[in-house]
């Protein structure tokens, strides 16, 4: 599919703002101004997990020790997920800005660049901006005059797993080692990369960072929800005239969202990627918003004339293969979800193994080691539940009166 | 534990340790948590999965293990912890706030069952024709939870090839549940890294190097990973067989010879507590099966003591009075195949340190299909010896090509313990109920000093037994009471003791051919060192590469497996420190009863010196019959 180069605009994210101007902001304040400045603006993590940016940073503000690091998770493996790219490859400065500030409150010298191994073509553009900045004393010893401020970065390309998006396995990548998600407690705040206290955050995360150091915490919560305070990067894709990367706020309706991108005779939208929900017409005044559909920016739009079989089908092969394999419930969970689909698709499955089959979803939601796992059976628990005649019934699977 | 976990860390994943306050009682150093509404305090630190042992609280698990790092990927181990979205796995939480825990609420049962179904579907093998049969962890999680029928299928062929090319370990990965205990056992426990999880998904599966045959690979066949798996995935290369059809053929003289630490253990297969010796009962259950001849290795391990003895006070004599550089110390024991085989791997280069003096099991071999075969006027062709042995690497050792200096295969094959327990309830024997007897003769009963080979620094206890006398002309209990050499044992990863020679005595009879006098040692510190399990023989080896103070020790004793052989890797399953600790109980007392204590004091030792061996210790022709050679396998496999 080709991302047609729209016009970026954006209250938030593509709003203006001048290289360096977030550093210089930031250093001409306290450590603990910036963290209260983040926790007013009560911006939540937009890898997808939604956790508070400023209690992640000021846990990892707070630990003891003398190596710190700031990691850009630029996985983005998401199926249906192009936003980090963009933001990369068009506005570098916002996202390498927001890493030197971080770098300043939490106490890191080193902030690396996970970089998805397919955006191998934007290592070279990335380091050339970086040595533009070194130049600038944007990075490097003192920066920027600020006495002891040493701060670099560095890109390291990642090898093609989506579970190195997951924090704890992208450290253990990092590190060299097999990319598994680690066991939990101890977080990466206190034990992450190298052992040392280390804050992992969204590409997005960051480049939303020097906006709001720049220009308040209550400008960026006039936009969005109460709960969601600004605005989010969608990459949307699908069955619509103009799918791409749009900035909108927290808060639009998934019929707004399609009205925008010309979407029509809509069926379903996945909310979320392949990890996310998947909404039916009846329930598209819903709001994108952590209380509401959440996202980590991905929407797939799907018309009438999608079989919701196939495109669950899609989903789970996606998991079957992309399971780490270290723990039972996603490892051989998406198996049998996946072979369930396939029992479906020829339609021979009974009523009464799918429902099996969507408990067993349940329990992986909770007893999964990460949040791939945990998170995998999202599409068929929700394709069925709302989809339930269309799939249950097809290819005459129900007709038989099997259950 | 706390040591393992601060060792190098498995190459899949590292583990993390929340350290354990010192002191509990200070504010900060235990927390009060609630399980199933019952409030307890613990130290801060403590996993759940200990708190909830600690006050009886079953929780059901399956890729813990006590001697392993933490994994947490079976999952099987999840409790709710309130305000958490998702179960957390109890094996791998450390408790560090006042949680609140219940550990069986009807998501965390339907969790567990729905883990135990997923792993049986995938599960190919029948339990009626696995050695795990009734000592299988998967299998009793199915009765646990009552599993009576395959709620999410079950696959009906085979997905693997069984690999037997090992003479030692046996993978069966159809079997396997991926808990990766044999990984961390591999990677963490050993320090070896044979195996680890490859490819992803659906695919993921344990494999070696580019998933070439375990004999190929850098394995040392110590069998840890067997004793660690909690199924019949991992299985030791099994020759009862053979053994039964020698014993079945008229035409052949079927001899066994048992080494100490399968007498400690066995009776653990019969249902025994851990740390019950069998020796007597043992030997009577062997005659009964129909071996015709029943030895004790603790005569070679004598014998062991006299060569390698020997053959140190010549390397020190070569080094300390004819200045020779050449001379190489330290001299490092060569009893453990599992070590000769890892020095060989990692430390090529130090294979000239290696004893030459051959295993015990290997030199009885030899003595039994030369000495006794012409005592005894059998045809050595005639004669099968078969070696009950603590280790699965005894396996891959007498099936070196080097050990064959009788002019056949000395020892035809190694038995574990857990293959021979399993020989006598074919037999229709229960072992514990057996009448006591002793060993045959000509070799009779041995020393203790062999006995205590079986535990880690028993070797060196008992060569230090025999080298001070035989210095010193005084007695071992002048030094040490009752001839117990205290710094030497425990289970304390490495060992180090140095023993100042301040006088010395006559060169015994059997030694003045080499020796004129023993002042040379006067004034000499000896110093010594112990190592158990390979990762701490690899410090040691670190240390001595290093120009650190192990280069400047005069004999090490090392052992592959953890414990030393009584934790080797034919040993009855489960194992545990607890488990090691109460099995080298067991030795160390049968071993005080015994009337004769130093191997130079065993007469059938003296006995073979005079008559058959009557050059002495490290003589021509002892060098032909118990000693041998290395080969310098180094790191890399083709
Ligand atoms: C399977 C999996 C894949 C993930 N992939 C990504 C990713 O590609 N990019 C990302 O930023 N976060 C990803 N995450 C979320 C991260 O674990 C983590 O929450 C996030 O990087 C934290 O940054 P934030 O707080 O700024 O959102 C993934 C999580 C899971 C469970
Ligand atoms: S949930 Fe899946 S991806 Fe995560 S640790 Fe388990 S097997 Fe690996
Ligand atoms: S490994 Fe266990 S469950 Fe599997 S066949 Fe053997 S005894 Fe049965
Ligand atoms: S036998 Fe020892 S070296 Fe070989 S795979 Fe098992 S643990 Fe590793
Ligand atoms: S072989 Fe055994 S120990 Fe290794 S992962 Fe499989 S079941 Fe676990
Ligand atoms: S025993 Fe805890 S996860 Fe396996």
């Amino acid at each position: 599919m080709e991302i047609k180069k729209l016009e970026r605009n954006g209250k938030i994210i593509f709003s203006e703002y001048k290289r360096g101007g977030g550093i210089i902001k930031a250093l001409s304040m306290k450590r603990d101004e910036i963290l209260f400045e983040l926790k007013d603006s009560k911006l939540k993590g937009r890898g997808g997990a939604g956790f508070p940016t400023s209690t992640k940073w000021m846990l990892t503000a707070a630990s003891i020790s003398d190596e710190k690091y700031i990691i850009c998770n630029a996985d983005e493996g998401e199926p249906g997920t192009f936003k980090d790219r963009v933001l990369l490859s068009e506005y570098p400065e916002l996202v390498f800005d927001g890493m030197v500030i971080g770098g300043y409150t939490i106490g890191a010298k080193l902030g690396i660049v996970y970089l998805r191994g397919e955006y191998e073509y934007l290592q070279k553009p990335l380091e050339d901006y970086l040595n533009e900045m070194r130049e600038d004393n944007l990075l490097g010893k003192n920066i920027l005059g600020k006495e002891g401020f040493d701060f670099d970065i560095e890109i390291f390309l990642g090898s093609g797993a989506y579970v190195c998006g997951e924090e704890t396995a992208l450290i253990e990548s990092l590190e060299g080692n097999r990319g598994e998600a680690r066991n939990r407690p101890p977080y990466p705040v206190n034990t992450g990369y190298n052992g040392k206290p280390t804050s992992v955050n969204n590409v997005e995360t960051l480049a939303t960072i020097p906006h709001i150091i720049l220009k308040g915490a209550e400008w960026f919560r006039n936009t969005g929800t109460d709960k969601s305070s600004g605005s989010k990067l969608f990459s949307i894709s699908g069955d619509c005239d103009k799918p791409g990367v749009y900035e909108l706020p927290w808060g639009t309706t998934i019929n707004e969202l399609l009205d925008l991108v010309e979407a029509k005779n809509i069926k379903a939208v996945q909310i979320g990627g392949a990890s996310g929900f998947c909404y039916p017409k009846s329930q598209f005044d819903r709001k994108l918003a952590y209380e509401d559909a959440a996202t980590g920016g991905s929407i797939i739009i799907f018309n009438e004339n999608r079989n919701m079989v196939s495109v669950l089908k899609n989903f789970m092969e996606f998991f079957v293969e992309e399971s780490c394999g270290q723990c039972t419930p996603c490892r051989i969970g998406n198996t049998k979800l996946l072979e369930g689909v396939k029992q479906i698709e020829k339609g021979v499955h009974t009523f009464s193994y799918i429902n099996k089959l969507r408990d067993l979803g349940k329990t992986m939601q909770v007893a999964s080691k990460c949040g791939l796992g945990q998170s995998s059976p999202n599409a068929f628990i929700s394709i069925l539940d709302n989809f339930k005649d269309e799939v249950l019934n097809y290819n005459n699977g129900g007709a038989n009166g099997r259950n | 534990m706390e040591e393992i976990n601060k060792g190098r860390a498995p190459v899949s994943q590292k583990p993390h340790v929340i350290e354990k306050p010192k002191h509990p009682e200070y504010i900060g150093g235990s927390v009060k948590i609630q399980i199933n509404e019952k409030d307890i305090v613990i130290p801060t630190g403590t996993t759940i999965l200990e708190a909830c042992r600690e006050n009886n609280i079953h929780i059901p698990t399956l890729c813990h293990h006590p001697d392993l790092c933490v994994a947490g990927v079976c999952r099987l181990c999840v409790v709710e912890v309130e305000g958490m979205r998702t179960l957390q796995a109890s094996c791998a939480f450390p408790i560090t706030a006042p949680i609140k825990i219940h550990t069986s609420t009807a998501m965390v049962r339907k969790a567990r069952k729905h883990i135990i179904d997923l792993l049986l579907s995938e599960h190919y093998g029948e339990c009626y024709s696995c050695f795990r049969n009734n000592n299988c962890e998967l299998q009793s999680l199915a009765k646990e939870y009552g599993v009576d029928h395959y709620n999410y299928g079950h696959i009906t062929k085979p997905r693997f090839e069984i690999d037997n090319s090992s003479y030692s370990v046996v993978r069966d990965m159809d079997k396997c549940v991926l808990c990766k205990r044999c990984v961390r056992t591999c990677i963490d426990l050993q320090e070896v890294g044979v195996l680890e999880a490859i490819d992803r998904g659906d695919l993921t599966h344990i494999g070696t190097f580019f998933e070439k045959p375990l004999a190929d690979v850098i394995c040392i066949n110590c069998g840890q990973c067997i004793n660690r798996c909690p199924t019949g995935a991992l299985r030791a290369n099994d020759p009862r067989d053979e053994i039964w059809a020698a014993i079945d053929d008229p035409t052949k003289h079927v001899v066994i010879q048992t080494a100490p630490s399968p007498r400690a253990a066995i009776g653990e297969e019969f249902g025994l507590e851990p740390g019950n010796s069998l020796t007597g009962e043992l030997n009577t259950a062997l005659r009964r099966i129909g071996f015709d001849k029943v030895f004790d290795t603790n005569f070679t391990a004598d014998l062991t003591i006299m060569e390698e003895g020997t053959e140190l006070l010549l390397r020190l004599y070569k080094a300390l009075v004819k200045g020779d550089k050449t001379a190489i110390v330290p001299q490092f024991t060569s009893c453990s195949p599992g070590w000769v085989k890892y020095l060989e791997h990692f430390y090529s280069e130090y294979v000239d340190n290696l004893s030459t003096a051959k295993s015990p099991q290997q030199m009885f071999g030899a003595i039994i299909k030369t000495f006794y075969a012409q005592e005894e006027k059998i045809d050595p062709k005639d004669i099968v010896t078969v070696a009950v042995m603590p280790c699965s690497a005894k396996k891959f050792e007498c099936n070196r090509p080097e050990m064959t200096d009788s002019g056949f295969k000395d020892v035809d094959y190694g038995l574990t313990t857990r293959e021979l327990a399993q020989m006598i309830k074919e037999a229709g024997i229960h072992l514990p109920e057996m009448p006591k007897s002793d060993f045959d003769d000509p070799f009779g009963n041995a020393s203790g000093a062999g006995l205590i080979f079986g535990a880690t620094g028993g070797v060196m206890e008992a060569a230090l037994r025999t080298v001070i006398e035989l210095i010193t002309g005084n007695k071992v209990e002048s030094i040490f009471e009752n001839a117990n050499i205290l710094p030497i044992r425990g289970f304390e990863g490495v060992r180090y003791v140095e023993l100042p020679i301040t006088e010395v005595g006559s060169v015994p009879e059997i030694l003045k051919h080499f020796f004129p006098d023993w002042n040379w040692l006067k004034g000499v510190t000896l110093k010594v060192a112990v190592a158990h399990g390979t990762a701490n023989a690899k410090k040691v080896m670190e240390d001595i590469k290093a120009g650190g103070k192990f280069s400047e020790c005069h004999f090490i004793e090392f052992m592959g497996c953890p414990g030393g052989c009584l934790g080797g890797g034919g040993q009855p399953i489960p194992t545990s420190a607890e488990i090691r600790a109460k099995r080298a109980e067991a030795i160390y007392k049968e071993e005080a009863e015994l009337p004769i204590r130093k191997s130079h004091e065993n007469p059938h030792v003296t006995y073979i010196y005079e008559n058959f061996l009557n050059e002495g210790p490290c003589s021509h022709k002892s060098h032909e019959l118990l000693h041998t050679h290395y080969v310098k396998r180094g790191k890399y496999i083709a």
